[in-house]
């Protein structure tokens, strides 16, 4: 265990070395994050009928959105994983005594978290700021805040075992590109972030409720505005962990599979 | 010690021919050849040796290391190392050795050297003691304590070597396999590389496994050679035997007084010849090196002589030719 808490601190602390990097991201946050309430802003000035989420709420889940992007988005990615792979410095990693698929976990989990703590505090201060209606406020109840942070950090957890599976599909395909972007664009629309869940129609919520995708991002945000009750988020939560185990499972079966097929070439 | 038993290993290799129909045709139908990595592979070796694993490039030496290291899978055959199967029980094997890929790097890229040692530390999870008497010992002897500090990146290629031979050792593992160590490294650095491994190999009884091209390290470190090629073991023996087998000649270079008279020897060839310097080489099989240099000296004012044995690389170029790879 204590090998995989060093190389997650290792990790941490090389992330956090990326300021710069953080400075841009934020700022680009704030672009999308202000383009999305625009565009909302138009759709409910439009509409006289009562929508499924309010746009007091949706603004909560934007920003929200905004600040954990790291946390959520599945075409992040770890440069020097997919080098190891097609490069072929796997090699070292398997001449370690630890658990491949803990130790690559650990890894991403790391790289994630680091990515979004240098992000997460600015965007959600300086949103809290922002004059009414576009700002960032508390959440209606403390039991509804743990509740959120449970469901966050759980859906890390999934969004990171999710990614795996795109790591180990390059033992076959060699290319990130390819799973990527399938991951990418399929879990973007599945995760609610191209059209909010509650906005959707009934026919596609059901689908979008089957996949693992919503369970990372669309149910801790909702949860924190309220949109999602109690019970509804402590059965959510049941799912959550169901699918952690299903996909933790399927991806170290998954994995030893590939790695005994891998093939290092030259020298 | 380490026991390899029929070693099997086939790689499949897509294949097309330049072109553009061609490359249209293997979208639909692909062609794959098949590559024979390995052909029953079978060696021993004993506690404490150092066995150098030689071959032309592509000849199976690095995909033989990887095999017993635990990252490929072969195809059939067996492998017993202190009682452990590599690609069987990858995890606890991999804790009884340490491996060096002269080409590719253990460490991170963009932090301090010593930083990279901790978190092995931690993987391994080396008590904190043994680990700093390793880390003193192999600082010292390696010379790398002053360049600890230094990211990764900003080291030259020796310092890094150094550093990774370093990382490879500091679980105390009882064999160490070496792929190419000494690669693009200068003299000194080789040397430096060279004595560690004679040390710790006579200190700590460490068996070593060694592939190299380099055919100064062989005849520095290596009592046994096993030579490879297009995947099967050509030859598994002493390096003084590799010689005498092969150095069935040896070069006799003398400087005299001007002299231009005829120099014809039974058993020589010449080799190079000028006023005052000719050399000759000498069939061991046919005459003495002290014949002929007593019947040179009857015939001219020697002034300096040198005998040399062939350098092990051309004995090496004799040998790959002999098995035509």
């Amino acid at each position: 265990m204590r090998a995989y808490y060093s190389l997650f601190k290792m990790r941490l602390l090389k992330g956090l070395q990326y300021k710069t990097a953080a400075l841009a991201g934020v700022s680009t946050q704030f672009f999308w994050g202000f383009m999305y309430i625009m565009i909302y802003q138009a759709f409910y000035r439009s509409t006289s009928s009562p929508q499924p989420i309010s746009l007091r709420q949706l603004i909560q889940v934007l920003w929200l959105q905004q600040s954990f992007l790291v946390f959520i988005m599945l075409w992040f990615r770890d440069r020097e994983l997919i080098d190891h792979i097609t490069s072929g410095s796997i090699s070292y990693e398997l001449c370690r005594p630890t658990d491949i698929y803990s130790f690559w976990y650990a890894k991403i989990l790391a790289q994630r978290l680091s990515g979004a703590m240098l992000r997460c505090l600015p965007i959600l201060l300086i949103a809290f700021l922002l004059p009414y209606p576009y700002n960032f406020s508390f959440p209606p109840s403390i039991s509804s805040f743990v509740l959120f942070f449970i469901a966050l950090t759980l859906g890390l957890v999934l969004i990171v075992a999710i990614s795996m599976l795109i790591y180990i599909s390059m033992f076959y395909t060699m290319s990130p590109t390819g799973s990527l972007l399938m991951f990418s664009v399929l879990g973007e629309f599945l995760s609610g972030l191209l059209i909010p869940v509650p906005l959707m129609p009934d026919f596609l919520r059901k689908i979008v409720y089957v996949f693992p995708f919503r369970y990372a991002s669309d149910l801790p945000f909702r949860i924190y505005v309220g949109n999602i009750g109690f019970k509804e988020a402590i059965i959510s939560i049941g799912v959550q962990i169901l699918w952690i185990s299903i996909l933790i499972i399927g991806g170290k079966l998954w994995m030893n599979k590939a790695l005994k097929r891998i093939i290092v070439q030259g020298g | 010690m380490i026991q390899v038993k029929s070693l099997n290993k086939t790689f499949k290799v897509a294949k097309r021919n330049a072109g553009i129909g061609s490359a249209v045709k293997s979208l639909f139908k692909p062609q794959y050849s098949t590559i024979h990595a390995l052909e029953d592979i079978s060696f021993n070796i004993d506690e404490g040796e150092i066995v150098g694993y030689i071959g032309p490039n592509g000849a199976g030496k690095s995909t033989t290391i990887k095999v017993i290291s635990g990252i490929l899978v072969p195809d059939s055959g067996k492998c017993d190392i202190l009682g452990l199967t590599p690609w069987k029980n990858r995890i606890d094997h991999v804790k009884n050795i340490g491996v060096v890929f002269g080409q590719r790097s253990q460490l991170w890229w963009d932090v301090p050297v010593i930083d990279s040692f901790n978190l092995l530390k931690d993987i391994y999870k080396i008590p904190t003691k043994d680990f700093n008497d390793n880390l003193d010992l192999l600082t010292s002897s390696l010379n790398i304590s002053s360049i600890l500090t230094t990211p990764v990146r900003q080291l030259s290629l020796g310092q890094r070597m150094r550093c990774e031979i370093a990382a490879s050792l500091l679980h105390n593992p009882k064999i160490l396999f070496l792929d190419e160590p000494t690669i693009g490294l200068d003299a000194v650095s080789k040397i430096a590389v060279r004595n560690f491994i004679k040390t710790i190999n006579k200190e700590k009884n460490v068996t070593v496994i060694l592939t190299t091209h380099d055919m100064s390290d062989i005849e520095a470190l290596a009592e046994r050679i096993i030579l490879i090629g297009k995947g099967r073991i050509l030859l598994d023996g002493s390096l003084t035997e590799l010689k005498n087998k092969f150095a069935t000649h040896k070069t006799l270079t003398v400087d005299f007084k001007e002299n231009s008279s005829d120099i014809n020897i039974e058993g020589t060839s010449i080799l190079s010849r000028s006023k005052e310097r000719i050399a000759l080489s000498v069939d061991l099989n046919k005459v003495k090196v002290s014949e002929v240099i007593s019947t040179l000296s009857n015939k001219i004012d020697i002034i300096d002589l040198s005998v040399d044995s062939r350098p092990i690389e051309e004995v090496i170029i004799d040998l790959y030719k002999e098995y035509q790879i």
